[in-house]
């Protein structure tokens, strides 16, 4: 291929390319803006419009100066440091609106009975900007950050991962925003309309090429186990959303669509969707983060080789058999119950294959725990990570499920794995990465991080015990029955009785934002350069690697 | 086996992806793509119709304002549930509905089969305000249901692209489509018969209580009062041919 086009002219085509495609999306843009049909896909087409035009004029004036953004002397970390600053800011609006919706389950008055501000559409904000803003974003940083410097070659493309970087944001904004004007399909973590779900496509693939042709060129022989699970995250999640959001609009000019499945097979694909949303955004791309960064800090190698092959490819399997354990004794079939409990069962093992090669990797640095918050996070991390995936199983038991499901004690378990796992790996990665990035020595303040560490541990605690008290005991009231035979509690008993339990979540979550918060501010004193506060005390941690393009060259493929 | 020889799938990137796609494939495959063809995954019962406009009207609604976050539509076969909300959801039930409304948090209760369970006063007065009728209550209240006229210029389109991801709307019903609509909901008589015949259980009143205006609070209301109400448990036997 490389020979067909010499540097120049594969540089002509990438300008020509990006600017065609920014042309092609002003175009877009202002068809769906002027012919838009309803005033929420209007709206969506002047931001389309709007940030296209903005590329597109970004791109031409960078073409017209000749300036050569391609510095191939260097890794690719101006995109990844965008990927930095946008999981912080995603990940304090997530936070903060799940606090908000948490107070107003407590307090139901503060959904203020205004379309846009009632939990039903607030909702799905915070688990669209939790997972897939605050959670993709940490992801794709990291993704760019470790797949570069485990395969020792600059990030393959000038535009197409700033389009990935970008393009993201833009899904982001048009998938919340629509959500708080009532453009939903009700399908839950892909409530996006078939046209964002349709640019969210788009992105996702360019995000696939470029990975791809990033590990097509390394310069290391092998590929590194954390690229295995960023390959599996990027390539199963692709499967997942065009399946699962395949519809029929009414209009190509319109937002509301039917997607094509209904009733049992609709639940069973959504569910399918829906776990592995969890397997592998959630926990296969985390995974990638944990096999880079807690051996990089720790300053120990991967505790078993043998270990991360078989988890590897156990995990992926099996995952994705574990949909149905969320339809449980509902219209299902029960073959199909019966195999997604079974599955799930199974899906311990390998779950915990991964726990003990994170944890194990500590071996000979266990006293890194007493004097490096930033690896205690990680560690935590990974403990949560343990904990929630011996908790799924557990619930996917059908008799045990009977009692869990629809109560709090799900929504328990979910955030001990998006807490504690998802969100304190992505905290120990960026604790680790804005010192890389920026250049830096050391973090600003490593007391804050031990205030961010503890002040959260506290919050995920509240959070998690309030929810398994409030969820078995609502389970236990819906069944309870009195010494005459009849059902001892009316519904709203068992609502009422929710009460105290609401309120300490909300307080947990509110702990969890204050040390977000917390986070936010060490990280940008540290970006800004400001003369750390107890340099000191932190740990000697090493500068991220340089590119070194001439050094032990081994061509791989 | 020799691990040595994983180096395959680790030394190549395209090895390697294929590997992957194989691997994460299976499980859906074997776990959906048989509940399209195994005619046990439906069961047969009599009654079950699609919804009418006025109700599809209203189930948008309920979609668009994310009920599904806290309303189950799913009676699990357990005792207690049964007892709570009447009989199990079957998979039946739900096969007009595009996306499915199962849910998957009771934070209010399961709503499969509300039709018929409260007067339409009481829904109005629970919708506009929830806690005037139910104290504990820690649902939204939304007042501008009543206030917004219900938006149905594109009904017939509604009806169409449901018709074209299965649910057996006639080209007479998506033709009938406003008129339909607007009848259900107490404007006019002409028609009626056709309508009731095409629609069989249709209930046919202002729901919100004002019949000078269709407003979004009629269509929702339409829709809760449905929930449920259609299959004939009379005629449904369990243990016959819809034994799975």
């Amino acid at each position: 291929m490389a020979a067909l086009l010499d540097r120049d002219e594969w540089r002509a085509f990438s300008d020509f390319l990006a600017l065609g495609g920014a042309a092609l999306c002003v175009i877009l843009g202002l068809v769906l803006a002027l012919a838009g049909e309803d005033p929420v896909i209007a709206f969506h087409g002047c931001v389309l419009l709007g940030a296209a035009a903005l590329a597109f004029f970004f791109i031409l004036t960078q073409i017209m100066e000749k300036k050569e953004t391609h510095d191939a002397t260097n890794y690719a970390d101006g995109v990844v440091r965008a990927g930095v600053i946008a999981t912080v800011f995603w990940g304090l609006a997530g936070f903060i609106v799940g606090d908000v919706i948490a107070w107003q389950l407590a307090f139901p008055v503060l959904n203020l009975d205004l379309p846009w501000t009632s939990f039903g559409r607030l909702r799905p904000v915070h688990t669209s900007a939790v997972i897939f803003a605050f959670g993709g974003n940490a992801l794709l940083a990291t993704s760019f950050y470790v797949v570069q410097r485990t395969c020792r070659t600059r990030l393959a493309g000038k535009w197409s991962p700033w389009f990935v970087f970008w393009g993201y944001q833009l899904f982001i904004v048009l998938a919340a925003t629509g959500y708080v004007l009532g453009v939903t399909q009700s399908k839950e973590y892909a409530e996006p309309e078939w046209y964002v779900d349709l640019w969210l496509t788009v992105v996702w693939v360019v995000y696939f090429l470029v990975f791809v042709a990033t590990l097509a060129k390394r310069k290391e022989p092998h590929i590194y186990v954390a690229n295995w699970f960023y390959l599996a995250f990027i390539v199963t999640v692709a499967m997942l959303h065009i399946v699962n959001n395949l519809a029929v609009p009414l209009s190509l000019v319109g937002s509301k669509s039917y997607v094509i499945y209904s009733g049992v097979q609709d639940a069973m694909t959504q569910w399918w969707y829906g776990h592995n949303a969890v397997g592998f955004f959630l926990t296969a791309g985390f995974l990638g983060m944990m096999y880079y960064f807690v051996p990089k800090r720790a300053e120990r190698p991967i505790y078993s080789y043998r270990l991360s092959v078989v988890h590897f490819w156990s995990l992926i399997f099996i995952y994705i058999w574990a949909g149905p354990h969320h339809l449980h004794y509902t219209a299902l079939p029960d073959w199909a119950q019966t195999l997604g409990m079974t599955f799930s069962i199974i899906l311990w093992m390998p779950s915990w294959g991964g726990m003990i090669n994170g944890l194990m990797t500590l071996s000979g640095a266990w006293d890194k725990l007493r004097t490096d918050p930033v690896i205690r996070m990680l560690v935590v991390a990974v403990a949560f990570y343990g904990m929630s995936t011996f908790e799924g199983p557990l619930m996917s038991i059908k008799s045990v499920n009977s009692l869990s499901h629809y109560t709090d004690w799900t929504i328990g378990h979910v955030h001990s794995g998006a807490l504690g796992w998802v969100a304190y790996i992505s905290f120990g990665a960026l604790y680790c990465l804005v010192p890389w990035l920026w250049h830096r020595k050391s973090l600003y303040s490593q007391r804050l991080v031990e205030w961010h560490f503890w002040i959260s541990t506290l919050g995920i605690v509240l959070y998690i015990t309030s929810m398994w008290v409030s969820g078995i005991l609502q389970g236990l009231m819906w069944r309870a029955y009195d010494h005459l035979g009849f059902l001892e509690y009316s519904f709203v008993e068992t609502v009422e009785a929710m009460h105290p339990f609401y309120v300490i979540r909300a307080i947990g979550g509110l702990l969890f934002v204050i040390g977000a918060f917390l986070m936010t501010y060490n990280l940008w004193r540290t970006a800004r350069g400001d003369q750390p506060v107890d340099a000191t005390d932190q740990p000697e941690v090493a500068a991220a690697p340089e590119f070194r393009p001439g050094q032990y060259t081994a061509p791989a493929e | 086996m020799s691990w040595a020889k994983h180096q395959i799938l680790e030394k190549s990137s395209i090895l390697m992806l294929v590997m992957i796609l194989i691997v994460v494939a299976i499980g859906g495959l074997v776990e959906i793509a048989p509940l399209f063809w195994l005619s046990s995954t439906i069961e047969k019962v009599k009654g079950m119709r699609p919804y009418t406009p006025l109700e599809l009207a209203g189930r948008d609604i309920y979609v668009r304002e994310g009920c599904y976050v806290c309303h189950s539509q799913m009676i699990r076969s357990l005792k207690d549930e049964v007892e709570r909300y009447g009989h199990y959801s079957l998979a039946a039930e739900s096969m007009y509905d595009h996306p499915f409304q199962w849910g998957s948090k009771r934070t209010g209760p399961d709503l499969a089969r509300l039709g018929g369970k409260y007067s339409d006063e009481w829904h109005r007065a629970h919708m506009i305000d929830p806690r005037a009728v139910v104290p504990e209550s820690v649902m939204p209240g939304y007042p501008f249901l009543a206030e917004r006229e219900l938006g149905y210029d594109d009904i017939e389109d509604r009806l169409r692209v449901n018709a074209i991801v299965g649910v057996p709307y006639s080209e007479e019903m998506i033709a009938a489509a406003r008129t339909d609509l607007e009848l259900q909901a107490g404007v006019g008589t002409e028609g009626l018969e056709a309508f009731l015949a095409a629609y069989p259980k249709a209930q046919v009143r202002s729901f919100d209580g004002n019949p000078d205006r269709l407003s979004e609070l009629d269509a929702l209301i339409a829709y809760m009062q449905m929930l449920g109400t259609l299959v004939d448990f009379a005629s449904f036997d369990a243990a016959g041919p819809n034994l799975r």
